[in-house]
């Protein structure tokens, strides 16, 4: 799962939907990959207003990557700076959890992640 | 044609020989092909976007996103979400490029609001209409996930799902629902009444200008049936004024005897809005 994903990820709980704690869901034992994937600056450039950036900042962190900048750069820093762009590009798109678990901060649910593939499948009574 | 949704739930049809079976059959692979470039036509997506491929399967319909070329607005970036271990299975091996999920449409769509551009859904939400456990109902199920669909929609997004309707209780089933969520919402039929007929449901959120609305995305279609209750009518004979409340509601019952779906009557029917379609 890519980390871009993960930013967007809330947990399915019928009783979280309303609690800010629920995002993002925070990975436990997380086993990283990079990816090679061509970069799509129209993508990002597109995304970037989506993305929680206090949530990104908290994820790039407890994946221990460095610590982002506090504000995002607007659309037009970004369409400026290579750098930026494929940094990014790098964090959001090519890093993967691969194995581990997303547990959720309001109710503590935790969601396997196996070769990628997170399992949101819930109990009915959760629902 | 036999119907697996009848009898069996998707993620136990959908075992790893069936699954297998399904991805490599060059005939599936040609219609799941056409069908999500028709799906693509209708969402008139303009640049790379994000998007949510429900039901997703073993990636037949996701890796046409990825493929998009440039010059044609993609590649696209999608996130898909299948019931079938089995699928997904197949999908890993076959290195497809979206992010893939394990979940259960009917449970909802666990994303924040807004995130995606557009959704997709090739033959699958007619798997909503079935195979429910003694603890949820068919109406209970499309509520979630119409409901989680267009939450997780940005506004002014569209969703296109093409779908195998048992028959028209089953279309009326499914576009109420998503009319009841709040989504503006077209019927689309190619090759009506052959056997080759395929339907789709077109959805917009949000109705900020006529672009936005399913009347302009759908107009001029053939075989197009728009069953938004926006839909400008003819105008009614008799003294009851064209665009009241009164003449709303008439023509919201001579809709529903057709057998058409309608909005849900509410207090704000019948006002002014806004922008008039
Ligand atoms: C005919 S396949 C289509 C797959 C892919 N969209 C394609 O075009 O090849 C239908 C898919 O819907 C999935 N499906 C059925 N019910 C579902 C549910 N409740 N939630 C998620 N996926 C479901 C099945 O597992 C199956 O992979
Ligand atoms: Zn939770």
């Amino acid at each position: 799962m890519k980390v871009l994903t993960l930013n967007f990820l809330s947990c399915a709980v019928k009783t979280c939907k309303s609690s800010s704690d629920s995002f993002p869901l925070h990975p436990k034992e997380a086993e990283l990959a990079k990816d090679d994937v061509e970069i799509n600056p129209q993508l990002l450039v597109n995304v970037l207003p989506r993305i929680d950036w206090a949530a990104l900042r908290t994820t790039s962190t407890e994946l221990g990557f460095p610590t982002l900048p506090d504000q995002p750069p607007t659309a037009e820093e970004l369409e400026a700076d290579e750098k930026m762009l494929q940094e990014l590009h790098t964090l959001l798109m090519e890093m993967q959890i691969v194995e581990g678990k997303l547990v959720c901060g309001h109710c503590g649910h935790e969601y396997a992640i196996r070769e990628g593939i997170a399992n949101f499948l819930l109990p009915s009574h959760l629902v | 044609m036999s119907r697996p949704e009848d009898t069996l739930q998707a993620d136990v049809h959908y075992n790893d020989t069936e699954a297998r079976k399904y991805t490599t059959s060059s005939r599936i692979q040609t219609i799941q092909a056409a069908m999500t470039h028709r799906a693509l036509e209708l969402l008139d997506l303009q640049s790379p976007s994000f998007i949510l491929d429900i039901g997703c399967g073993s990636g037949l319909s996701g890796e046409i996103l990825s493929d998009i070329p440039e010059s044609e607005g993609g590649p696209h970036v999608w996130v898909g979400m299948d019931i079938s271990p089995s699928m997904l299975d197949v999908a890993l091996q076959r290195d497809v490029e979206g992010d893939l999920f394990l979940a259960d449409m009917g449970q909802g769509v666990p994303f924040r609001a807004g995130t995606f551009d557009a959704a997709i859904s090739i033959s699958a939400i007619q798997w909503l209409c079935n195979a429910e456990s003694s603890e949820t109902s068919p109406a209970g199920r499309l509520a979630r996930f119409f409901n989680g669909l267009y939450a997780s929609l940005k506004r002014g997004g569209r969703a296109v799902c093409q779908f195998y309707p048992k028959n028209d209780v089953q279309k009326q089933m499914i576009t109420s629902a998503a009319v009841k969520a709040g989504f503006g919402a077209g019927l689309l039929e190619d090759d009506p009444e052959t056997k080759n007929a395929k339907t789709y449901l077109v959805l917009t959120v949000g109705s900020a200008g006529t672009k936005g609305d399913i009347t302009g995305v759908v107009e001029g279609m053939d075989g197009v049936d728009v069953v938004d209750s926006r839909r400008k009518g003819k105008t009614g004979k008799g003294e009851i004024k064209k665009g009241s409340k009164a003449w709303i509601l008439k023509k919201k019952d001579q809709m529903e005897k057709k057998g058409k779906v309608v909005k849900a009557t509410s207090k704000y029917t019948g006002r002014k809005r806004r922008i008039q379609f």
